[in-house]
């Protein structure tokens, strides 16, 4: 058995399987299928300050190995996160990542100002959410919406972590993430959704109500591992890599590009069991590779000359 | 709880319709009326598709199904082996009532067995179909309700009419304590609006696109009166027709 550990921006996770943000609730819902000790991380679902209903339905169209989702940050809110559900998350040893996401620099404050004093493990601010009209993504494809959300955040985060969460929605994802480090990112996550679009060809009327939504699942792997390995090589800060990834041979893929802990997002939707067995694939790997630290995987890959 | 179901049977009831009936294992005692599996079908589609359960007893489970699209033709044609299933997710129906109306409209008419036959009091079946060759499940409602009323849309079986005109000569002359209803959008909110007139308490049943079934994507959300967004796969899919927004 190899040693999964991973300390990541200085959290010690007991192995680098995390869950996607918006995809695995706030760990309650799957309480019942595994036991949440078993997943390094949990990434909550994107927290605002004031409670959101979200989007019009239907959010949902499947596509060929993925899905398009216009929830629209449906969420109650970063208080009752912290009141309901956070002291719950808590009985496990799994670390909590609140994701965060603000309308304005503002909105981004208070909330990392409430999470800092109610504990948690590292914050993941979502620059990157296609599917709200007034911000998040705003901030994240542009450098200085990147950068004065950062700073902000950084200034009132005190000793925990802050991960900006990168947007693959623009032409240069590596100038966000070097102005995300020079604004004092302690790491990085990425990829959020691909923005897209389905029509419906009878009635000539998108599938969503949205209109447009974010792609997620097996289809986005090739791009996510693309992006992942270019930010890992030019930027040096721990990186948690998501986008597609549903078995531990796809960890391992991501680890190698670049990544020191890997999130299962669309993966989960199929088999609720997808991390823990994620985490036992990636162990056998390790084995039969004669690995004996996961860390030892990261940033692997070496280019065909 | 995720589990796998050996096939017990399955055969086509009408063109397109399919009725698998699966071992329930530990799932049977869970399994209430209005209840939904979330079911893997096969490498071909990525997401479970979403199947109410049709029927739950002696340790077997019953799933009636229209085939639509790739996900439903994959199940139709699994004759034996093991089905990856969630569930029995979902709030289903309460049954209580000394006499219930069930209001079933084609794909939508397999869920109310099971909500007939775990009933406390009398029920009466109004099941409506499009034409005689989708009409399914009449002789299993017969077996457990007091009546049974069958519409067809062109009139090649039972009366000429929807589901709905029953339903309203129903409401003036019966004494109902509760309306069960699953069917098409148009077909609840008619349902609803009846009920509503006639001041009878009323359930739908709705169908959203889903993706985790379990709760945690929020994918599936039915709008509220009050403009709250619930879960298609926790708080429902059965809800009270009343706080539904059915103008959305
Ligand atoms: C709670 C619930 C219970 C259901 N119970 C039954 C049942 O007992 N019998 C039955 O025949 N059908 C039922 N349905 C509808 C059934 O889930 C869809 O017909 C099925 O998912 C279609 O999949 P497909 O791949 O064959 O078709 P496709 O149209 O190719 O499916 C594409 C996508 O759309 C979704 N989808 C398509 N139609 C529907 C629909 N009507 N409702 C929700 N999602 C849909 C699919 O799940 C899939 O993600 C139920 C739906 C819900 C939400
Ligand atoms: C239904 C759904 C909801 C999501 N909600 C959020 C969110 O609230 N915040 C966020 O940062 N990312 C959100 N995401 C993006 C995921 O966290 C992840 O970045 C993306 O889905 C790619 O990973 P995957 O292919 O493994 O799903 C959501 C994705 C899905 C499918
Ligand atoms: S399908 Fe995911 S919340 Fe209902």
């Amino acid at each position: 058995m190899a040693d999964l550990r991973v300390n990541f921006a200085g959290v010690e996770f007991e192995n680098p399987i995390v869950t996607a943000s918006g995809t695995y609730g706030f760990g309650r819902e799957y309480g019942e299928y595994l036991d949440l000790n078993d997943i390094g991380g949990i990434c909550v679902k994107g927290l605002t300050l004031a409670p959101r209903q979200g989007n019009k339905n239907p959010r949902i169209v499947e596509t060929a190995a993925g899905m398009l989702n216009s929830v629209g940050l449906q969420n109650p809110g970063v208080d009752a996160f912290i009141e309901t559900e956070l002291p719950w998350l808590r009985q496990f040893r799994t670390k909590v990542i609140a994701n965060v996401c603000g309308n304005t620099v503002e909105d981004y404050v208070q909330m990392t100002e409430k999470l800092v004093a109610a504990g948690v493990d590292i914050l993941e601010i979502n620059i990157s959410c296609p599917n709200v009209k007034e911000g998040g993504l705003a901030f994240g494809v542009s450098c200085d919406g990147a950068e004065s959300v950062t700073k902000a955040v950084k200034r009132v985060s005190g000793s925990i972590p802050v991960m900006v969460k990168l947007s693959p929605n623009v032409t240069d994802i590596v100038s966000i993430a070097k102005t995300a480090r020079d604004a004092g990112a302690d790491a990085l996550s990425l990829i959020n959704t691909l923005l897209g679009m389905r029509i419906n060809y009878e009635t000539m009327r998108p599938m969503l109500a949205n209109n447009m939504g974010g792609l997620s699942g097996p289809a986005v792997l090739p791009v996510a591992i693309r992006m992942v390995y270019q930010v890992a090589a030019n930027v040096d800060l721990p990186i948690l890599g998501m986008g597609g990834v549903s078995t531990g041979m796809d960890v391992a893929e991501m680890m190698i590009a670049g990544a020191d802990l890997v999130a299962l997002g669309t993966a989960c939707f199929v088999d609720p069991l997808a991390p823990v067995t994620a985490k036992y694939e990636l162990d056998t790997y390790l084995d039969r590779k004669k690995i004996s630290r996961v860390t030892d995987l990261t940033g692997r890959v070496e280019l065909n000359k | 709880m995720q589990r796998f179901c050996e096939i017990i049977t399955s055969r086509e009831l009408a063109p397109d319709i399919f009725a698998i009936t699966i071992e329930a294992g530990a799932l049977g005692e869970l399994a209430k009326p209005g209840q939904f599996l979330h079911i893997k079908c096969g490498d071909g589609v990525l997401l479970r598709r979403p199947i109410s359960i049709c029927d739950c007893r002696d340790g077997y489970l019953k799933l009636v199904f229209r085939v639509v699209g790739p996900g439903t033709q994959w199940l139709a044609e699994q004759k034996r082996g093991a089905l990856d299933v969630l569930g029995p997710l979902g709030t289903g129906f309460s049954v209580e009532g000394r006499h219930i109306l069930l209001v079933g409209g084609g794909i939508g008419v397999p869920p109310l067995l099971y909500a007939a036959r775990a009933a406390t009091g009398l029920t009466t079946a109004i099941l409506g179909f499009s034409t005689a060759d989708q009409v399914i499940l009449t002789e299993q409602f017969r077996d457990v309700c007091k009546g049974v009323i069958l519409t067809t849309d062109d009139g090649t079986a039972g009366e000429h009419c929807f589901a709905t005109s029953p339903l309203e000569q129903k409401l003036q002359s019966g004494n109902y304590d509760a309306i069960l209803a699953c069917g098409p959008n148009p077909m609840l909110k008619a349902v609803a609006e009846l009920a509503d007139r006639y001041n009878v308490p009323c359930q739908v049943s709705m169908e959203e696109r889903m993706a985790c079934g379990v709760g945690a994507c929020l994918g599936c959300t039915v709008t509220m009166t009050d403009g709250r967004n619930l879960r298609a796969c926790h708080e429902g899919p059965v809800f009270n027709a009343k706080e539904v927004q059915w103008n959305g």
